[in-house]
C-alpha cells in the first residue's frame, strides 16, 4: 500500500505530533508513506470563505502534482482532508472549471487520484486487522469521546465515508485497540474551528459544551482527528471550564497516537510531551488495567 | 447598489420593485459565485436549529437567506452572521432542500469585500484575509508569522500570549518558515480568480 | 368520393390568429371535397346540425373537422356524424387550434399552416375505412386488493349494488391502519368504534368473500374479463373448524415478537390475530417464529386445540379467478428509515418514538392499554415534542412531497396527550400548519387556544439524550433564534410512503406508478379514480397520501365506476387497434417487447401442410388481442416486416397525409 502524502501547514507545525504519529503508524503497519513534493496549503477555512474558485484552485495544484506520482492521496488534517476533497469533486464534476484552473497549473489535475483521510486509511478492513494483530499494549481502562468534528463527515455529498449523523469509525479503531470509547453526544458537533483565533469566546463556549458532555458520559480524554480540534481543545478547555463552572481538565489525543501507543511503536511515547494538556492521567488509567489479571476488564 | 432600501433591520423593509434583472442582482450574483439558488430556501429554520454559532450572531441563519431572497443586499452583506459562520457545514448537512448554505455564506462574504461593505466582524476578516496572504507569500502557512501579524492588524498583542510561548516551548511553532518553490505558480492562482481584499 | 370540410372559429381562438374564410376558400378547391364552410363553434348544438345537415343534403361520406384537438372532440363529432348515419371512423380532425392558431400571430403564414393540415386531414380522410368495435362480455364480479378502509368502503359499495366482491388483503386481518389509530380528527370519533362496524358488515355481507393472508400474483386479460391469480397463503388453522376461541393464543409460548399491528411497541405470539377485533377473527401461525416450523418440536396449539383445527400440513393455494374489474386499495407505508433518521436517534434511543407508534400507546386496545408512558422506563411523560415533517417535504433525507395528514395527526395527538395528562407539556414543531380540510383549521386552533399546545415554527436539527431526558434542538424562525427544549418524549411524524413492493404490483396490474411508486391515476383532475388500463380503479393512500374521508369518498368513486361497468350490458372494444398480418409476420417478437399493454402474445400456427409425411409445419406469429389493445401504434412502428398494422392509421394514410404535405410545397408556395 503506497500513497501520496499531504502533511499540511500544521502538521509541521502545532500539531507535529498528528504528523509524526501518523508516519509512524504507517510505516509499522508498511503503508509507505511519499510525501508530495513542494505541496502548498489548501488554503483552509479562509480559502472558501472569501473566494471560491481560489479554494479550488490551491488544491488542485496539490493534487496535479500528486496525480504525476500516479498515487491516491492521504490527507491527515480533517481541514485538509476537507478542502482537498472538494477540489476533487469540483474538478471533476465541473469540466469548464477544471480546464480554467489546470490552464494555469504547472502539472494539471485530471481526476485520476483520489483523496483519503488517515482515519479513512488506517480504519479500512484489512488495515484494521493489522493493528488489531499488532496490538502489544492494549488501552484497557482507556475511555476516549471519539470526536470526529465537522469537516471529516460534512458535507456526506462530498466527504461522507461515515455516516455524518452516527460516525462509527474512530471508535471502531478505538476498540480494536482495547479502549472503550464512551456514548456520548457530541461527536460531530463543530468546536468553532478557525475563530479559535479570530473569536475566541465562541471557541470558548462550544469547546466547553464539547468536553463537559465528553466527561458527563464518563470519558478520561477525548481523540481527535484534526489539528483545529485538537489546538481549541487543548487550549480552551481551562476558559471554558471557568466559564461554565466545571472542572474541564481533560487530555485529548490524536488517534494515530493511540493507535501507535497500542502497537508500542518506537518514538509515540515522546510525542505526548508536546501537549499544552497534561496525558498522564489518562496514561495512569490505562497502566492501572495492564497491572490487572487478564479479564478483569471484561 | 440595490433595488430594495432598508436603513435598518428594525425599520419596515420597503420593497421597490425594480424591473428586470437589476431587482435580482443579489440572488444572482450568489448563483454564480456559489451555485447555490437561494430560493430553493423555503424558511423552514433547519440552519438556524443546528447552528452553533446562531446564538452569537445579530440575525439568524435562515434570515441571511430570506433578506437574500428579497434582495434586501446592504442587511446581507453588512450582517455578523456572514462572518461568524464556521463552515461546519452542520446546515447543508440537514438542509431538506438540500442549499448549502454554507456556500452562500462564503459568497456573501465574497461579495461584501467586492463591494466594499465593511466587515461586521472585523478581526474574522483580518484573520481570512491574513491567511491568504501568507499562502501567497509563501505557498503555505507560516503559523507564528500569521499569528504575529494578524496580532499587530488587529492590535490585539496579550491574549494568547502564554499560549503562544508554550507553544513555542514545546517546538510547536517553527521560526523559519517553510517555502513553496512553485510561489509564482501560487500567485498566479491568486491573479486568475479575482479576489476581493479587505485591504486596498 | 364526396368529403365535407367544417372549419371552426373557436369563438376567437381560432379566428383571431386564422383567416378561416380563406380556410374554407382553399379546401373548396382541394381533391374530393364537395363541401366547405365555417361556423363559430363547430361542437355546439347548431354546428353539429351544420354538418348533420350538410351530409344529407351534400350527400357527403367522408367529414374533416378543422377545430382543436381530437383528445378533445374526435368523439364528439364521430357521435355526431353516426346520429347522420355515417360510419364514425370517417372523420378526420385537423387541429388548426393547439398546433396552429395558439402558437402562431396572425400572419399570412398562419392561415397558410392551417390550410395545410387542412390539407392533410382531407388526404387522409379519403383513405379512411369504416371500422366497427366489437361487443365483450363482462364477468361481473369485482377483486378489491387492499383490506384498509379504502378496501372496505369499496367492497362494500360494490356488493351492496349487487355484485360478488373478492377482497384481498395480504395481512391476517383487515382494517388497515386505520385500526391501528386511536381517535380521528378532527371529530374524535375513536377509530374503533366507527371502522369495526364496517369490517364485521363486510365479514357478514352475503357478496363479500374476504381472502386474508393472500396476496396476487398475477393479473392476465382486459376490463371485465381479469383472469387474476391469488396465493392464498396457509393459515395453519383450519377455518371451517376454528371457533375463535382464543386458547391457542394463550399458550403458545413464543411470546416476545414485536407485534406488526402495534408498531413494535407490544409483542405477539408465533399464533396470533393481529387485534381481538380481527376480521377475520381466526389466527393464523407465523411459520418463520413457530417453533414447531423451525424445530418440528412443540405443538403446543395443536393439544391444546380444542376442536382440532390446527393444522400444520396445509399448504399454500394458488387460486385463479375471472373478475370484471379491480379496485386498487393497498394504502402507504410509513416511513423507517433509521438511517435517514440518525439527526433524530430515531431506533436509537427508546423515547424516540414514530406518531403511529403513538397511536398505538394511546390506544385502549394498545399495549399499555391506552396509558400514554415512556417505552424507556414506563414513567408518564411530563413534556412531549412532536416534530412534523419528518422524511416529508424534505427531498435530500425523504420524500419532496407534504405527506398531507401529519399537521392535523399532530395536532390531535397533542390535543388527546393534554386531555388524557392534564399536566403535560406539548410541544409540535412545524414548518407550516397545513389543515385544509371541514373542520381541520378549528380543530387545529382549538389545540393551541384551548390545550396549551406549544406551537413553534421552525424545524429540528437534533435530538440528543441528556440525564433521562432528550434534549430537541430547534429554531424558532419567528423570533429568528435557535431554540432547545427538554421533553421527556419525542414523537416523529414520519412520512407516508408507498409499499416497497409497490412497484411489483403495477407491473403485474400493467399500471403505471409515479416518481415515488405511488399508482397514477388517469388524469390529475377529471380522471382521478382511474388509470389508463381498463377496469382498474384507485381507492385510497396507494395513489397518494390521503386522509381518511377522501380515502372514503374516492373508494366510494370507485365502486361508483365498476357499478356503472357492470351495469353495461357489453364493453365495446377499441376500433382503432392493432393487428398482424400472420402471413408475412416472421414471429420475431419484437412487437410483444415494446407493447406497454402487454396486448400481444406470440402463437403457434400451421404454416404449411406437407403433400409427403402427413404432418405440418408450424411456425411462430404475433396475435394482438383486440380487447387490450389501446391502439397506440408502437408495435406498427416497430415492426421490421411491416406486418403489424394499426387500424385507423394504416401506412397509405400517413403517407397520403405526408405526400398532400409535399405535393402542395412542391406547387410553388412563395
Amino acid at each position: 500500500m503506497k500513497y501520496a502524502y499531504y502533511p499540511g501547514c500544521s502538521l509541521e507545525s502545532t500539531a507535529r505530533e498528528f504528523g509524526e504519529s501518523t508516519t509512524l503508524v504507517a510505516e509499522a503497519l508498511g503503508i509507505e508513506l511519499v510525501e508530495i513534493p513542494d505541496w502548498n496549503c489548501c488554503g483552509a477555512t479562509s480559502g472558501h470563505a472569501l473566494d471560491h474558485k481560489l479554494s479550488i484552485a490551491l488544491p488542485a495544484r496539490t493534487l496535479g502534482i500528486a496525480e504525476s506520482m500516479g498515487l491516491d492521496v492521504v490527507a491527515p488534517c480533517a481541514a485538509c482532508y476537507n478542502r482537498m476533497k472538494s477540489a476533487e469533486v469540483a474538478m471533476k464534476s465541473d469540466e469548464a472549471l477544471r480546464s480554467e484552473i489546470n490552464a494555469s497549473l504547472a502539472k494539471p489535475y485530471e481526476g485520476k487520484i483520489t483523496v483519503r483521510s488517515a482515519l479513512e486509511v488506517f480504519t479500512a478492513p484489512e488495515v484494521l486487522k493489522s493493528v488489531a494483530e499488532n496490538v502489544r499494549y492494549p488501552l484497557r481502562g482507556l475511555r476516549p469521546a471519539c470526536y470526529y468534528g465537522c469537516l471529516l463527515l460534512r458535507p456526506p455529498r462530498v466527504v461522507g465515508f461515515d455516516d455524518p449523523e452516527a460516525p462509527q469509525r474512530l471508535d471502531e479503531a478505538m476498540r480494536v485497540v482495547g479502549a472503550e470509547p464512551v456514548e456520548w453526544y457530541f461527536k460531530n458537533e463543530c468546536c468553532g474551528a478557525s475563530l479559535g483565533i479570530s473569536k475566541s469566546s465562541i471557541t470558548v463556549k462550544l469547546t466547553g459544551d464539547i468536553i463537559s458532555n465528553a466527561k458527563k458520559h464518563g470519558a478520561n480524554c477525548i481523540v481527535t482527528v484534526c489539528p483545529l480540534c485538537m489546538t481549541n481543545l487543548e487550549m480552551r478547555q481551562a476558559a471554558a471550564g471557568k466559564m461554565r463552572g466545571e472542572d474541564l481538565t481533560i487530555p485529548v489525543f490524536y488517534f494515530t497516537e493511540l493507535l501507535g501507543l497500542a502497537m508500542e511503536v518506537p518514538g509515540i511515547r515522546k510525542l505526548f510531551a508536546s501537549h499544552l494538556v497534561d496525558v498522564n492521567s489518562a496514561l495512569d488509567a490505562i497502566d492501572q488495567y495492564q497491572s490487572m489479571p487478564a479479564g478483569v476488564n471484561s | 447598489m440595490t433595488s430594495l432600501i432598508s436603513d435598518n433591520a428594525q425599520s419596515c423593509c420597503v420593497l421597490s420593485p425594480v424591473q428586470g434583472p437589476a431587482g435580482s442582482e443579489l440572488k444572482r450574483r450568489i448563483q454564480e459565485l456559489c451555485g447555490e439558488n437561494v430560493l430553493e430556501c423555503y424558511q423552514c429554520g433547519e440552519c438556524t436549529a443546528g447552528c452553533p454559532v446562531a446564538y452569537a450572531m445579530d440575525i439568524a441563519p435562515n434570515q441571511v437567506l430570506r433578506l437574500a431572497q428579497l434582495g434586501l443586499e446592504d442587511e446581507v452583506l453588512s450582517s455578523s452572521a456572514i462572518w461568524l459562520c464556521a463552515g461546519c457545514e452542520t446546515c447543508y448537512t440537514r438542509c431538506p432542500k438540500g442549499v448549502a448554505l454554507s456556500r452562500v455564506m462564503d459568497a456573501c462574504r465574497q461579495l461584501a469585500l467586492e463591494r466594499g461593505v465593511k466587515p461586521k466582524e472585523l478581526s474574522i476578516a483580518k484573520f481570512h484575509d491574513q491567511f491568504l496572504t501568507e499562502v501567497r507569500r509563501f505557498g503555505r502557512v507560516h503559523e507564528l508569522t500569521l499569528t504575529a501579524l494578524y496580532k499587530m492588524r488587529t492590535r490585539d498583542f496579550f491574549s494568547d500570549v502564554f499560549t503562544g510561548i508554550q507553544m513555542f516551548l514545546k517546538g510547536k511553532l517553527a521560526l523559519i518558515p517553510s517555502l513553496v518553490k512553485g510561489r509564482d505558480e501560487i500567485r498566479k492562482l491568486f491573479a486568475r480568480p479575482r479576489r476581493g481584499s479587505s485591504e486596498k | 368520393m364526396r368529403i365535407g370540410v367544417f372549419v371552426c372559429w373557436c369563438g376567437s381562438n381560432i379566428a383571431k390568429t386564422v383567416d378561416v374564410e380563406k380556410v374554407v376558400e382553399a379546401a373548396r378547391e382541394m381533391p374530393g371535397v364537395v363541401y366547405a364552410t365555417d361556423y363559430k363553434y363547430m361542437c355546439s348544438e347548431p354546428g353539429q346540425n351544420i354538418i348533420q345537415d350538410a351530409i344529407k343534403e351534400h350527400k357527403l361520406d367522408r367529414i374533416v373537422v378543422a377545430s382543436c384537438s381530437p383528445r378533445l372532440h374526435e368523439p364528439t363529432f364521430q357521435r355526431c356524424v353516426e346520429a347522420a348515419g355515417l360510419n364514425p371512423y370517417m372523420v378526420e380532425m385537423a387541429n388548426i387550434r393547439e398546433q396552429c392558431s395558439w402558437v402562431h400571430d396572425r400572419t399570412p403564414e398562419a392561415t397558410q399552416h392551417a390550410i395545410d393540415l387542412v390539407r392533410m386531414a382531407v388526404a387522409k380522410v379519403a383513405k379512411n375505412e369504416p371500422l366497427t368495435r366489437s361487443r365483450l362480455g363482462i364477468t361481473r364480479k369485482a377483486l378489491v386488493i387492499g383490506g384498509g378502509v379504502a378496501g372496505i368502503q369499496a367492497a362494500l359499495d360494490i356488493a351492496d349494488a349487487g355484485y360478488p366482491v373478492v377482497l384481498v388483503e395480504r395481512t391476517p386481518s383487515i382494517g388497515g391502519h386505520m385500526a391501528q389509530y386511536d381517535k380521528t380528527f378532527p371529530t374524535l370519533d375513536c377509530a374503533a368504534c366507527i371502522l369495526t362496524p364496517k369490517m364485521v358488515d363486510c365479514a357478514s355481507h352475503p357478496l363479500i368473500e374476504i381472502w386474508s393472508y393472500s396476496e396476487v400474483e398475477e393479473v392476465n386479460g382486459f376490463v371485465g374479463n381479469f383472469e387474476v391469480k391469488v396465493r392464498r397463503r396457509a393459515k395453519s388453522v383450519d377455518e371451517s373448524k376454528c371457533t375463535g376461541c382464543g386458547l391457542c393464543l394463550e399458550k403458545c409460548p413464543v411470546k416476545d415478537i414485536p407485534s406488526e399491528f402495534d408498531e413494535g411497541t407490544g409483542t405477539r405470539r408465533a399464533i396470533y390475530r393481529p387485534f381481538p377485533q380481527s376480521v377475520p377473527n381466526k389466527p393464523v401461525i407465523d411459520r418463520d417464529h413457530c417453533r414447531y416450523f423451525q424445530t418440528g418440536k412443540c405443538g403446543v396449539c395443536q393439544k391444546i386445540c380444542p376442536v382440532g383445527a390446527i393444522d400444520y400440513e396445509q399448504q399454500d393455494q394458488v387460486v385463479t379467478e375471472k373478475f370484471g374489474a379491480i379496485v386498487v386499495a393497498t394504502g402507504f407505508d410509513v416511513w423507517r428509515d433509521e438511517r435517514a433518521m440518525a439527526q433524530f436517534g430515531y431506533g436509537k434511543y427508546p423515547d424516540v418514538i414514530s406518531s403511529l407508534q403513538f397511536e398505538r400507546l394511546m390506544n385502549a386496545s394498545g399495549p399499555t392499554d391506552g396509558k400514554i408512558v415512556r417505552p424507556s422506563d414506563g414513567k408518564t411523560p411530563r413534556s412531549i415534542a412532536f416534530i412534523s415533517c419528518v422524511g416529508s417535504r424534505d427531498e435530500e433525507h425523504g420524500y419532496p412531497y407534504c405527506s398531507k395528514v401529519c399537521c392535523m395527526y399532530n395536532a390531535k395527538q397533542a390535543l388527546l396527550a393534554k386531555d388524557k395528562l392534564h399536566d403535560v407539556q406539548t410541544y409540535v414543531f412545524y414548518m407550516d400548519i397545513r389543515a385544509n380540510g371541514k373542520g381541520y383549521e378549528e380543530f387545529v386552533r382549538r389545540t393551541i387556544e384551548e390545550y396549551g399546545a406549544n406551537y413553534i415554527r421552525g424545524r429540528v436539527s437534533r435530538v440528543y439524550p441528556d440525564g433521562d431526558q432528550l434534549v430537541v434542538k430547534g429554531a424558532d424562525t419567528l423570533l429568528g433564534r435557535p431554540l432547545e427544549v427538554r421533553v421527556d418524549l419525542v414523537v416523529l411524524a414520519t412520512a407516508m410512503k408507498p409499499h416497497d413492493d409497490a412497484k411489483e404490483l403495477a407491473r403485474k396490474l400493467g399500471i403505471s406508478t409515479d416518481q415515488y411508486d405511488w399508482f397514477s391515476e388517469a388524469h390529475p383532475k377529471l380522471r382521478p379514480v382511474e388509470v389508463l388500463t381498463d377496469g382498474i380503479y384507485l381507492a385510497g393512500a396507494c395513489q397518494y397520501p390521503k386522509d381518511i374521508p377522501d380515502t372514503v369518498a374516492q373508494a366510494s368513486g370507485a365502486a361508483s365506476k365498476v357499478v356503472g361497468l357492470f351495469s353495461k350490458e357489453a364493453i365495446l372494444s377499441e376500433a382503432m387497434t392493432a393487428y398482424v398480418n400472420e402471413d408475412t409476420c416472421v414471429g420475431c417478437g419484437l412487437c410483444v417487447e415494446v407493447c406497454p399493454f402487454g396486448a400481444i402474445e406470440l402463437v403457434e400456427v400451421v404454416d404449411r401442410e406437407k403433400s409427403t409425411r402427413d404432418n405440418q409445419v408450424m411456425k411462430k406469429v404475433a396475435r394482438v388481442n383486440e380487447g387490450v389493445c389501446k391502439g397506440c401504434g408502437t408495435c406498427a412502428a416497430a415492426c421490421r416486416s411491416g406486418s403489424a398494422r394499426l387500424r385507423g392509421f394504416d401506412t397509405k394514410q400517413i403517407l397520403a397525409e405526408i405526400d398532400a404535405l409535399a405535393d402542395a410545397a412542391l406547387a410553388g408556395r412563395q
